[in-house]
């Protein structure tokens, strides 16, 4: 270990008031993954339920407020801190900052945070129960029809965003303006890249569902009509004001898993990333119309025929850009020195099951064919290729390829294969039999279903078991790297890794580039 | 910490901060505006105006037969009865119709309601005119009494030949409690 003449405090008191990038970077982590572990405990209840027809373990007001709550907390409490708590650690490391451009608005972004989705998930345990109307909380079902607990949705609805936008105007600043002399945005690593694109999104759009619950909220309880269409209203309104946040929301969670896997594939390829410029300027056009295709998810509402091929075609546009990265990372790997080190697997587990969650997603885009698929099991399996084998895979990556940096400890290599293994198998064996269950007609967040979707119902259920247990594993490694791992001193922990990251001692000092790197004009970016 | 690059960063936060607002805004001041003066305009969404159509000489196309179908429904919580004279009638483009609804408030106390119309397929809702409708004003009744409220409606010339059957749904609500501050009246 290096020795420093000043690190970090000693006990709780390091924790509660640290400006440090890296300590809160990890407590992001760190959060992200328990909250990941209750929103995964809600879907196992979820499959339990559904592991067989007719009601079983649960009643469906409950199952409601579990289908409901699964989603709020994956989204908001799982996905998104953990690529904020990745940006944190990384962001600065990769451009050659001492810190955030924000240290203390950094450390409020974050402790925000526990207690928003402790309110969230108090709501369980109030008077009519947890929010019951699902993570789209459309109106009049969020608003005339909503449990009291409502109200306290609303607030943590609030407060979070007000957490991201935190995060965001962070990573935006220092990016901006903390990058080390040389280091011109078009040498800027992927990640950053992505992120700083990610969080332009987030200070657009947070905004918008903060006005979408805003109003739900004065409709409750101030007399306001927005959604109601007793007071001249409209509840269709609020589904184009949620998608519009909706949309880019889903690129929000996405972005940064590209990021993610353009600097590990190149890694473990050995060779540089295929097409830098084109990512980025994909990853900017990706943005762009993400602004532009956020009916594509009301397609039955009663739109006008121009407007549902509008958005029908912008959003098929989507996947020329998607298309360019998917091939970028493709031709990365073609006749590169390819090893397949954990972080590889799960990148390239990402890869294949990303495209299909994107070939189903053109499928849905058909406005005609959508209104077979809408609101079936087909979406669920969509989303959740991109959701969990998109981002989480890609997350899981960046855990395996990163941590060893961190902590200065090799994990075990063959739990991490056996975990990205059981991850994938299990993964598979959950969501693919819900594409043909959707198609045959099974509806989402209905606690009981049909006779005939009954087989491919337990394989969703005993793999979603498979799947979450998967997960235990993956902690015990984290856990058991940190506390006992092989020690390592390699600045650089990967061979073929690139980077400012790869180029501080191993592990990390807790004070990284305090006098900024020099960067070769000549060196490309990494 | 570090001094050396902080004014810029500052100057980056009060602008992202700006966006933000802005986009706060936004909500409120252009997506709630435009989206009813875009439903109206276009008549999408099944709405229809809510302002009296002034009737243009135009004669009545007698080769035509449009079935107009009435549907009234009460909000949730919203006592009246609330039903119109007849459910069906057979009408000619171009000509002048009237029908009449029947409410009748059954509680004591005096009461205030809002009708608010859709017409279904929403393709018709531009082609639909309402010379007169009591959905274009708040209908107040005292205890215990009732009412037959007026409508008149012209189908338009111009509707769509594969349109043959347009349905005209209220839904009446009770508005009692909005009626001194909320005028919304469409």
């Amino acid at each position: 270990m290096g020795d420093h003449h000043h690190g970090p405090a000693q006990g709780l008191s390091r924790w509660l008031f640290t400006t440090n990038h890296k300590d809160i970077g990890t407590m992001y982590l760190w959060f992200s993954f328990a909250m990941f572990l209750l929103g995964g405990f809600f879907a196992m209840i979820i499959r339990a339920e559904l592991f067989q027809p007719g009601m079983q373990l649960v009643d469906p007001a409950f199952f409601n407020q579990m289908t409901t709550l699964h989603g709020l907390i994956m989204v908001f409490g799982a996905i998104m801190p953990s690529f904020v708590g990745l940006a944190n650690w990384l962001i600065p490391m990769m451009i050659g900052a001492p810190d955030m451009a924000l240290p203390r608005m950094n450390n409020w972004s974050f402790w925000i945070l526990p207690p928003t989705f402790l309110l969230l998930a108090s709501t369980l345990f109030m008077e009519g129960g947890a929010p019951a109307f699902g993570w789209t909380f459309y109106a009049p079902l969020s608003t005339t029809y909503a449990p009291p607990s409502v109200t306290f949705f609303i607030f943590s609805v609030h407060v979070l965003g007000l957490s991201s936008i935190m995060g965001s105007i962070n990573i935006i600043a220092t990016v901006m303006n903390m990058r080390a002399p040389g280091m011109t945005y078009m040498k800027m690593p992927l990640f950053v890249w992505t992120w700083l694109i990610t969080a332009f999104l987030l200070v657009a759009v947070m905004p918008v569902l903060a006005g979408a619950v805003t109003m739900m909220l004065m409709d409750i309880h101030f007399g306001t009509s927005f959604f109601s269409a007793a007071g001249g209203g409209d509840p269709v309104l609020f589904q184009h004001v949620f998608w519009f946040f909706g949309h880019p929301e889903v690129y929000i969670i996405i972005l940064p898993a590209f990021g993610v896997v353009s600097q590990i594939i190149p890694a473990f390829s050995r060779k540089p990333l295929f097409g830098y410029d084109s990512m980025v300027y994909a990853t900017a056009s990706i943005a762009f119309l993400s602004f532009i295709v956020w009916a594509h998810h009301m397609y039955t509402v009663g739109m006008p025929i121009a407007g549902e091929l509008f958005f029908m075609y912008a959003t098929m546009l989507i996947a020329v850009p998607t298309g360019v990265k998917v091939f970028n990372w493709i031709t990365t790997m073609w006749r590169g020195a390819l090893t397949f080190e954990t972080p590889m697997l799960f990148c390239i587990g990402f890869l294949v099951l990303f495209t299909i969650g994107g070939f189903t997603g053109l499928m849905l885009s058909i406005a005609p064919a959508d209104f077979q698929y809408h609101d079936s099991y087909f979406v669920v399996a969509h989303f959740h290729y991109v959701m969990v084998a998109g981002a989480v895979f890609s997350m899981t990556a960046a855990i395996y390829y990163w941590l060893p940096k961190w902590c200065g400890r090799m994990y075990n290599e063959a739990m991490g294969k056996t975990h990205f293994w059981i991850s994938f198998i299990g993964f598979n064996v959950t969501f693919f039999p819900q594409h043909f269950v959707g198609l045959a007609g099974m509806p989402r967040r209905i606690p009981d279903y049909a006779l005939q979707f009954t087989d491919f119902n337990m394989m969703s259920s005993i793999g979603a078991f498979i799947y979450g247990a998967s997960q235990i594993l993956f902690l015990y490694n984290v856990i058991a790297t940190i506390v006992s791992g092989k020690p390592i001193s390699d600045e650089k922990v990967w061979e073929g890794a690139e980077g400012l990251e790869w180029t501080v001692a191993t592990p990390a000092p807790y004070h990284t580039f305090e006098t900024p790197p020099k960067i070769d004009p000549a060196h490309a970016h990494s | 910490m570090i001094r050396v690059n902080a004014n810029p960063a500052i100057d980056t936060t009060i602008k992202l901060v700006g966006v933000a607002v802005v986009m706060f805004a936004f909500v409120f001041v252009v997506m709630v505006p435009l989206y009813d003066v875009l439903c109206d305009a276009l008549g999408i969404n099944g709405k229809t105006s809510g302002e009296a159509y002034t009737a243009v000489q135009a004669g009545v196309d007698e080769s035509r037969e449009i079935t107009i179908q009435f549907v009234a429904t009460n909000n949730e919580g919203m006592p009246w009865e609330f039903r119109p004279q007849s459910t069906m009638i057979n009408v000619h483009p171009g000509a002048v119709n009237d029908t009449v609804f029947y409410a009748r408030n059954p509680l004591p106390e005096a009461m205030v309601a809002q009708a608010i119309p859709s017409v279904s397929p929403s393709r018709a809702a531009e082609y639909f005119h309402k010379t007169e409708c009591f959905c274009f004003n708040q209908q107040p009744l005292e205890g215990l009494s009732d009412v037959q409220m007026p409508l008149q409606f012209i189908v338009d010339q111009d509707l769509p030949s594969d349109i043959k059957t347009i349905t005209l749904s209220y839904t009446i609500f009770d508005v009692t409690e909005m009626v001194n501050g909320a005028v919304a009246v469409r």
